[in-house]
């Protein structure tokens, strides 16, 4: 199994590790992650302006070049999967944005929205099964007790993410059986941790997420695990000493493939 | 050649202001077959009637077309004149030249040259046009009810009043429905029981009734006047002529895990059980599903210890064939599943509640006795949070895009009844709007909120999140203060939505009568005949139509009654005579009318025909013409076209459109 690879900007710089993690699990779990050439930042927001293009080309690119390798194109971090995934979903559906993007590339082929943008964690699911990667653990984490954060770029739109049950989703903790560790179930780990409003706002994204992490907490969390940088960076910077890991990392630890990730 | 007469109406204004009627009429007398032509103010008035009438004795006329309003409104009255002075009804011809034409049209030039060209296509078809006789129909002098919750009892009752003979099947093992489920009833909380179980009683025991429980409605076939249904009788595993009704054999029976249906699964019943106290009949039924005798063989405790020997383990299912002449639909509703709202942690916590759950909570016979207490840990509640609209008024698929209509007065009732009753406990209530319209209804909600304390905020709820401590943070926004608001609550009341009663698809299938995106049966006008379905003989009671509270529900249960004993009093029905007719020298017999007709109206057979002289055995469409309703929809598939409707038949038509496209 082959797939066309998106890392996205943070995975080149501070999220180093969600990246290698992943590539080093993906080959214990037999299949490979071909990095496109030349791919640019998605932008990390997805535009909603809708009478502007400009912002959404590099992803056009992305999914353009995925299309004439043939392949699904896989991501990780939330941010980008979430901005490639609408970006696509508007190509195959708006007229106005297809035509114009298209005018613009000028591209052998107009491209219209054909590439299956999947996360990595759709990949596990879908392609390998939560039970196929259950009997690959070969360092089960049994005893821990993780809580699973999705925020709300994997899950919203729901209609166009199509990842899970927007309000009540249970993807991250079917893995973290798989793993053979705990889930802690609670109620806000669907909720948003501020994102940006870090920036200009701290105090807000701070308040968000000591809600998430005390909930969390409350119902017995030991650590909480996510797919996105932002997420990770805003949930660490509460009061409460919660570890926040990217869900790689404990992946490629169950796996065993944790030291040799990070040669 | 038919003498045709033709006669414009001025519909006082509404016609003439924007039709040149006098045109119409110099312009008709140049088309063939017209040997009189008249404009008058109101032709539908007496005096316009008259003007028909005479003109049919002094022309001779064969035919009329009448350019008026739609034959929607009028088809019958002028339909009627003709009879009254000798012509065939089916003579009669309606060009619409104000719904079609000068209620819509500005210009009176074009106007007038439209409402000729129809005048000229209903004229082109009277020329064809040939008398039907109408032919008449019995009527079976019985009622089926299908559905026994109040509507079906009281439309029941009053069909039986009347002398009439019912039949109510009832699904469950007893009749009572939702209100039997219910504590006290708005606007005026009495007990919901008191009123209830007197009806079921007297039902039970009206000589003109009968009822079978446990049963469904399994084939309909027949016409209005003279259906034919099967009813399956579901085995009891009881035998109700020997039953006495003790209860020992519910208090001995051992599987007693199975969740309670009555108490909306909040607590348990036994494998053999009657679903309330009140049950008629108060017959048991064995849930073989459940029970141990059947799953495993061993066990028959309920046979040792009944004293009647009524337990009968062997007793099969039983089809009962009936023949009616009316039916009425009153199959109820139930709350919509609300996976699809996880936001308010339905599912994840026993402390989210349906309004129908609080019923059972609150209701003395239920499963806390009546004692208000979360079903997590049993204690008493200090702050209860109602949430309304919960998948009502939805814009998206997720929920439904009506109003269930009950939920506002249902849950002042719930907020009311639990602050006079534990007046330590705050209730606050989250609306989009309060719907009150209804005898006393707003006064009842005003004293919720001037009387009661109860808190009113204006503001849909977006999460409810359970706490490691047990309780509840319900986030919601108030509207009018803009702001956001965070409150603990003890307990979560869900204002769910309520749609028709699974299995009301397949039950108006079966009655070939019409059903809306949502479920509910759809009326034959939305304003004019609510409880009559557009199909024949079908007639609507309760909440099946759309969502009604109890009030409402008596009353259409009444007016159902009314239509049903108007039907039955008749002794003969007259049939439309517009229905389809094979050519049987046509008929290749190839059977794809029969699969197009919604009425089941046509079927084949094998019939010697005489085809210029040969004679030989063919495979032949044949209509049921009391089952035809004349939709037409045989004529257009018949690829030899053989098929045709009478009175509509493809030569008319065509002579229709020829005429509009001269």
């Amino acid at each position: 199994m082959k797939f066309s690879y998106y890392p996205g900007c943070t995975l080149r710089n501070k999220a180093k590790d969600l990246d290698a993690y992943a590539r080093a699990s993906a080959k214990a779990l037999g299949f490979e992650l071909e990095e496109l050439q030349d791919w640019q930042c998605c932008g990390g927001v997805y535009p909603l302006g809708t009478d502007e293009i400009a912002s959404k080309l590099s992803s056009v690119r992305a999914l353009a070049q995925a299309k004439e390798k043939g392949q699904e194109l896989v991501t990780l971090c939330s941010a980008c999967h979430h901005v490639l995934k609408r970006v696509n979903d508007d190509m195959q559906n708006v007229e106005d944005i297809r035509t114009r993007a298209n005018n613009y590339m000028k591209l052998d082929t107009p491209y219209g929205g054909e590439t299956k943008v999947l996360h990595f964690l759709e990949v596990i699911r879908d392609r390998i099964g939560f039970d196929e990667l259950k009997k690959k653990v070969v360092n089960p984490l049994t005893g821990k007790k993780i809580g699973a954060y999705y925020g709300c770029l994997l899950l919203r739109p729901g209609n166009i993410m199509a990842f899970d049950d927007p309000e009540n989703p249970k993807m991250l903790e079917d893995f973290i059986r798989a793993l053979g560790a705990e889930p802690v179930v609670y109620p806000y780990r669907n909720e948003c941790c501020g994102g940006y409003i870090s920036l200009k706002e701290p105090d807000m994204a701070k308040s968000m997420c000591q809600t998430i992490c005390e909930s969390a907490n409350g119902f017995g969390a030991e650590m909480l695990i996510t797919a996105c940088p932002l997420c990770r960076y805003n949930l660490t910077k509460t009061q409460l000493d919660l570890p926040v890991y990217y869900f790689t990392e404990l992946l490629a630890e169950a796996l065993g493939v944790k030291e040799e990730a990070l040669k | 050649m038919q003498r045709i007469g033709v006669f414009v109406c001025h519909c006082g204004s509404n016609i003439a202001a924007t039709v040149d009627v006098k045109k119409v009429v110099e312009m008709v007398l140049l088309e063939p077959g017209v040997v009189h032509a008249e404009d008058y103010q109101y032709m539908c008035s007496e005096a316009g009637q008259a003007k028909i009438g005479a003109a049919i004795a002094d022309k001779k006329l064969t035919g009329i077309v009448v350019c008026s309003c739609s034959p929607r409104m009028h088809e019958a009255t002028f339909r009627k004149c003709a009879e009254r002075y000798g012509l065939n009804p089916y003579m009669v011809e309606i060009a619409n030249i104000r719904e079609h034409c000068s209620w819509i049209h500005k210009d009176m030039q074009e106007a007038t040259e439209k409402a000729v060209i129809l005048a000229r296509a209903a004229i082109a078809k009277v020329n064809l046009n040939a008398p039907l006789q109408a032919g008449e129909s019995r009527v079976t002098k019985r009622a089926l009810v299908i559905g026994g919750g109040i509507a079906g009892i009281q439309t029941a009752l009053d069909i039986a009043d009347a002398g009439y003979e019912v039949d109510i099947v009832e699904k469950t093992p007893s009749i009572g429905g939702r209100m039997s489920q219910l504590d006290k009833t708005f606007p005026t909380l009495d007990c919901s029981a008191c009123i209830l179980t007197p009806k079921m009683v007297d039902a039970a025991g009206h000589p003109n009734i009968n009822i079978y429980t446990y049963s469904e409605v399994e084939k309909v076939s027949g016409f209005v006047g003279d259906f034919t249904v099967d009813i399956r009788k579901k085995a009891r595993s009881v035998d109700a002529t020997k039953c006495t009704g003790c209860g020992v054999c519910q208090e001995k029976c051992p599987s007693k895990k199975t969740p309670s249906e009555f108490n909306r699964g909040l607590g348990n019943r036994s494998a053999i059980y009657t679903p309330f106290a009140q049950a008629i009949p108060n017959v048991p039924v064995i849930d073989r599903e459940a029970c141990l005798k059947f799953k495993t063989g061993k066990c028959g405790v309920c046979e040792k210890v009944c004293q009647a020997g009524a337990i009968d383990y062997a007793q099969q299912d039983e089809i009962i064939t009936e023949k009616y002449g009316a039916i009425v639909v009153a199959t109820g509703f139930d709350t919509i599943k609300l996976d699809q709202y996880d936001e308010y942690a339905y599912n994840q916590s026993k402390d989210v509640i349906t309004s129908l759950e609080l019923e059972r909570i609150m209701n003395a016979a239920g499963p806390t006795k009546g004692h208000l207490e979360r079903l997590s840990d049993g204690k008493a509640p200090k702050e209860i949070v109602f949430v309304q609209c919960v998948g009502s008024r939805c814009s998206d698929d997720r929920g439904k895009p009506y109003c269930s209509k009950i939920c506002c007065m249902y849950t002042a009732k719930h907020a009311m009844l639990i602050r006079d009753k534990y007046p330590d406990v705050n209730v606050t209530v989250f609306y989009i709007d309060v719907r009150t319209p209804g005898k006393n209804f707003d006064e009842f909600y005003r004293r919720a909120v001037e009387e009661y304390g109860v808190n009113y905020i204006k503001g849909q709820v977006g999460k409810v999140a359970p706490q490691p401590d047990g309780s509840l943070l319900v986030q919601a926004s108030d509207l009018l203060d803009n702001k956001q608001i965070k409150m603990k609550a003890d307990m979560v009341v869900l204002a769910t939505a309520i749609e028709p009663n699974q299995g009301v698809r397949n039950i108006a299938t079966m009655l070939t009568a019409s059903i809306d995106t949502n479920n509910f049966l759809t009326e034959a006008h939305p304003k004019l005949r609510p409880v009559e379905s557009p199909t024949a003989g079908v007639f609507l009671s309760g909440v099946c139509q759309g969502p009604k509270d109890i009030p409402e529900t008596v009353a259409q249960a009444g007016a159902a009654a009314v239509k049903v004993i108007g039907l039955l009093a008749k002794d003969k029905l007259t049939t439309n005579p517009c229905t389809a007719k094979p050519d049987e020298l046509l008929c290749n017999g190839c059977g794809n009318c029969a699969k197009v007709c919604p009425y089941g109206a046509i079927t084949y057979e094998v019939r010697q025909v005489n085809d210029h002289g040969i004679r030989e055995d063919r495979r032949l469409a044949n209509v049921n013409s009391a089952l035809c309703q004349g939709c037409g929809a045989c004529t257009v598939t018949c690829p030899s076209g053989a098929m045709d409707l009478q009175g509509f038949s493809n030569r008319q038509l065509i002579a229709e459109v020829d005429a509009i496209c001269r």
